[in-house]
C-alpha cells in the first residue's frame, strides 16, 4: 500500500511538471499576448494543482495536507482574478 | 524519492526560466506583468516540492506568503498601467 | 551543487542584469520583483526560511510596490524625459566600480577559513541564557540577544514615515494621502481584494504567531498584513487614512514604545536593561512582538501611500 501511494505521488508530480512544461511551450509558441496569458493561467495552475495533489499523501499530518489544499485554493482564486485583470489591460492596450 | 522531488523542482525552475526569458522579452509592458504570475505559480510549486524533499521547517509558510504576494504585486502593476493609460487619454483629449 | 542550485544562481544573475539593462521604469520594476522572488528561492536553498519570507514580503513585495508608486508619481510629473541619458564613459565607470565591489565581496567569501568564524554559537547560548525558551533561535536573537537593535530598527521605520510625510505641501499637512488608484476599479479586482485581504490577514497573524517556535515572526507577519491592507487600498475598498488620525499615530509608535517600556521594566524586574525575568520570557516576547506587528503593519502602507496630497477626493 505504501509503494502504491508513492507511485501515485510520482505520477501526479510528473504530470504537474509536464503541465508546467506545456505552459512554457505555449508561452513560446502562441502568437498573441492574450493566448500566451491563457497558456500561463491555465496550464501552470493545473501543474501546481497536480503537484499539490501528489504531495498530499506525503504530508506529515492532516493539518499539513490541509495547508497544501489551502495554498492551492488561494493560488486558484488569485490566478483567475489576476488573469482577468491582465487580460483587460492587454485588450485595452490594443484599442 | 527525495531526489525525484528535487529533480521535479529543478525541472519546474528550468521551465519557469525559459518562460521568463520569453515574457521579459515581450512586445509591450503589459505582457511583462505576466512574469510575476509565472514566477509566483512556478515558485510555489518548486517551494512545495523542496519543502517536502528537504524537511526544512516553515518552507510551506513561505509558499503561503508567496501565494499572497504575487497577486499583491500584480494588482499594483495593473494600477500602474491604468494610471499611465489614464494620463495618455487625458493628454489626447482636446 | 546540484542542477537546481546552479540553475537558480544563473537565473538570478541573468534577471539582475536584465533589470539593470531595461529601458523603461516599468520593465525595471517588474524585473526587480522577479529578482526578489527568485532570491527568496535562493534563501530557501541556503536553509534560511525566515530570511526567505522576509525577502519575498518586504524585499520583493512591499519595496516593489514602493517602486511602482514612485514610478507613478514620476510619470505624472513627466520627469523621465528631462535629462540626457548618462554618457558611455559614465556607464563604463559605474560598471567597473560595481565589478570591483562584487569581486571584493566574492574574494572575501571564498577566502574564509574553514570553518568560518561566526557569532552564532555565542548568540545561541546568550539567547537561551536570559530564559528565552523559544523554539526559533532567530526570534530569540532578535528579541532577546539583540533586542536594542531590533527596537531601533522600528524607530528608523517611524523616522522614514515622518520623512515621507514631510515631503507633502505645507497646507496639506494633516490631510490624507491620495487614493492608491484614481479610476474606478474593475469588478474582478474588487472581488479579488474582498477575498484575498481577510484570508491574507489571517495568514499574516498565523506567520507572526508561529514565529516563536518556527520560521516567521513579527516582521514577516507584519509585512504580510501590510500587503493585505495595501491590496484593500489599491482596490479602493478603503482609502489611505488622514495622517493626523489618532489611531494611526498610536499604532505607529506602539511597537518601539512597548519595547522600550519593557526594556526599562527589565531593569526593575530582572536587574538589567532589556533583561527578561526567567519564567516569563516567552509571554513577554510575544507581547512585545504583537505591538511590533501592529507598528510594521501600519508603517509600511504609510510609506507606500506617501505624503498627504491636499487635493479633494476625485
Amino acid at each position: 500500500m505504501i509503494s502504491l501511494l508513492d507511485l501515485f505521488s510520482v505520477a501526479a508530480i510528473s504530470a504537474g511538471a509536464l503541465f508546467f512544461f506545456a505552459g512554457t511551450v505555449g508561452l513560446l509558441r502562441f502568437p498573441d499576448s492574450l493566448t500566451r496569458l491563457h497558456a500561463l493561467a491555465k496550464a501552470d495552475n493545473l501543474g501546481l494543482g497536480l503537484v499539490a495533489l501528489g504531495l498530499i499523501p506525503r504530508a506529515e499530518s492532516p493539518l499539513a495536507a490541509l495547508k497544501l489544499i489551502v495554498i492551492w485554493a488561494l493560488v486558484l482564486l488569485s490566478s483567475a482574478s489576476t488573469a482577468q485583470l491582465i487580460g483587460r489591460s492587454l485588450s485595452r492596450g490594443r484599442k | 524519492m527525495n531526489e525525484l522531488l528535487l529533480l521535479a523542482a529543478g525541472l519546474i525552475v528550468f521551465t519557469v526560466a525559459i518562460g521568463l526569458a520569453r515574457i521579459l522579452h515581450g512586445p509591450n509592458e503589459v505582457e511583462r506583468l505576466m512574469a510575476v504570475q509565472l514566477l509566483g505559480t512556478g515558485g510555489i510549486a518548486a517551494l512545495l516540492l523542496i519543502a517536502n524533499a528537504t524537511n526544512v521547517p516553515g518552507v510551506d509558510d513561505v509558499a503561503l506568503g508567496l501565494a499572497l504576494l504575487a497577486p499583491f504585486a500584480t494588482i499594483a502593476f495593473v494600477n500602474l498601467v491604468d494610471a499611465d493609460e489614464g494620463a495618455a487619454e487625458r493628454d489626447l483629449a482636446p | 551543487m546540484s542542477f537546481l542550485d546552479i540553475g537558480l544562481a544563473l537565473l538570478v544573475v541573468l534577471v539582475a542584469v536584465w533589470t539593470i539593462a531595461a529601458q523603461d521604469l516599468f520593465a525595471s520594476a517588474v524585473g526587480y520583483v522577479a529578482y526578489g522572488l527568485l532570491l527568496a528561492l535562493v534563501w530557501i536553498r541556503l536553509y534560511a526560511p525566515d530570511v526567505a519570507l522576509t525577502e519575498a514580503a518586504v524585499g520583493s513585495g512591499v519595496t516593489g510596490v514602493l517602486l511602482i508608486a514612485a514610478s507613478k508619481r514620476l510619470g505624472a510629473l513627466k520627469i523621465a524625459a528631462l535629462e540626457a541619458p548618462p554618457s558611455l564613459a559614465f556607464k563604463l565607470l559605474t560598471g567597473v566600480l560595481a565589478l570591483l565591489v562584487a569581486s571584493a565581496l566574492a574574494a572575501a567569501i571564498l577566502m574564509l577559513p574553514d570553518p568560518p568564524p561566526s557569532l552564532a554559537p555565542e548568540a545561541a547560548v546568550a539567547a537561551e541564557g536570559p530564559g528565552a525558551g523559544l523554539g526559533n533561535p532567530i526570534t530569540a536573537v532578535l528579541i532577546s540577544y539583540r533586542s536594542f537593535d531590533t527596537m531601533l530598527e522600528k524607530v528608523v521605520l517611524i523616522l522614514a514615515v515622518l520623512g515621507v510625510w514631510s515631503v507633502g505641501a505645507d497646507q496639506a499637512w494633516g490631510g490624507a494621502p491620495a487614493p492608491l488608484r484614481r479610476s474606478k476599479p474593475y469588478p474582478a479586482m474588487v472581488f479579488l481584494a474582498q477575498m484575498l485581504a481577510p484570508v491574507g490577514a489571517l495568514i499574516g497573524i498565523h506567520v507572526f504567531w508561529v514565529g516563536a517556535d518556527a520560521p516567521g515572526g513579527a516582521f514577516q507577519g507584519g509585512a504580510l498584513l501590510a500587503a493585505m491592507w495595501m491590496v484593500a487600498m489599491m482596490a479602493r475598498l478603503r482609502d489611505p487614512p488622514r495622517i493626523d488620525a489618532q489611531w494611526l499615530r498610536l499604532a505607529l509608535v506602539a511597537g518601539p514604545a512597548v519595547f522600550l517600556v519593557t526594556g526599562l521594566a527589565g531593569v526593575v524586574m530582572a536587574g538589567n536593561f532589556f533583561a527578561y525575568p526567567p519564567g516569563l520570557a516567552k509571554p513577554i516576547i510575544l507581547f512585545i512582538e504583537a505591538f511590533m506587528l501592529m507598528s510594521i503593519a501600519v508603517a509600511l502602507p504609510a510609506l507606500v501611500a506617501g505624503p498627504p496630497s491636499g487635493r479633494s477626493e476625485q
